[in-house]
């Protein structure tokens, strides 16, 4: 086996980058109040989750990984396109994008 | 330091950076374009894993398609609105979310740890990338495969009846501009 020091790439840290991504959308999820910037972010996430994907795919040194973003790419994809076709709907009705605006249930 | 750790050094600050200024930036352009910066170094990432296939796809998809789907609708609805919403969020609320953020990234460091415990299989690199995936992708997950191209159909059917105009509207509006 080849002598490796603290300082040659591993995979584990894509893993540990992914999980910087992840939270730092998942923070702005929580933070932001217009809606588009909060769909931009669950995209964040959706990439980090990507990235763990092809992080475990190198690992186990299988292929079956690398298929399963194309899916979540697919997925992704379908999720942004659908959610800004309820955005722009949204703010037909209401002429807003703000979250704090959108109180019609809460009322 | 090889070579390819510093890449990744490289690569991973991109992202670390320009994913804080998606969150951080108050117009949604800038937020729009940092994402775009984001989802290049991403596809650099999975270059480095010898993820070729992958790469290619994340710039046509991400960069490409998904992001003129995001400037567009910028375009379309934030043009005269003025927008600033993180200053406007209180205090507390970026407060718990920074705590509970930390809390969670304690919960998955824990994960880390392990993840770094295993050990990296080498795989037959024999055949390329692409060749690879298409193999997979056409033997194995097929079903998954198939069920995609439902899933899209779905979402075209769904997303046009979503943002069309209403018909009474669309007819009215019309003849108002002949006139």
């Amino acid at each position: 086996m080849m002598e490796t020091t603290v300082l040659d790439y591993q995979p584990w840290m894509t893993f540990g980058l992914a999980l910087v991504l992840f939270l730092i959308g998942l923070f702005g999820v929580i933070v932001r109040k217009n809606l588009l910037v909060i769909l931009m972010c669950i995209e964040l996430m959706l990439c980090s989750v990507n990235m763990i994907f092809v992080t475990f795919s190198k690992i186990n040194g299988s292929i079956d990984g690398q298929v399963f973003v194309l899916f979540t790419m697919t997925v992704a994809a379908a999720e942004s396109a659908l959610g800004l076709g309820l955005i722009i709907s949204l703010y037909r009705t209401l002429k807003t994008v703000n979250t704090d605006k959108l109180t019609a249930l809460r009322d | 330091m090889t070579g390819q750790m510093l890449i990744f050094v490289v690569l991973a600050t991109v992202i670390i950076v320009s994913a804080a200024m998606v969150v951080l930036k108050n117009n949604p352009v800038a937020s729009a374009f940092s994402l775009v910066v984001t989802f290049f170094a991403a596809s650099g990432i999975y270059a480095l894993m010898g993820a070729h296939f992958l790469a290619a796809l994340q710039v046509l998809v991400y960069a490409g398609a998904i992001m003129v789907l995001f400037v567009f609708v910028i375009m379309l609805l934030n043009a005269d609105e003025p927008v600033s919403d993180l200053s406007q969020t209180p205090f507390w609320i970026k407060l718990t979310a920074f705590l509970s953020v930390l809390v969670l990234g304690r919960v998955l460091y824990f994960l880390l740890s392990t993840v770094r415990s295993l050990n990296v299989v080498e795989p037959s690199l024999e055949i390329s990338n692409s060749i690879n995936i298409s193999t997979a992708l056409f033997s194995d997950h097929i079903f998954a495969f198939e069920l995609t191209s439902f899933l899209l159909l779905g979402v075209i059917v769904s997303t046009i009846t979503l943002a069309k105009r209403k018909r009474s509207k669309s007819v009215q509006g019309y003849s108002e501009v002949k006139e």
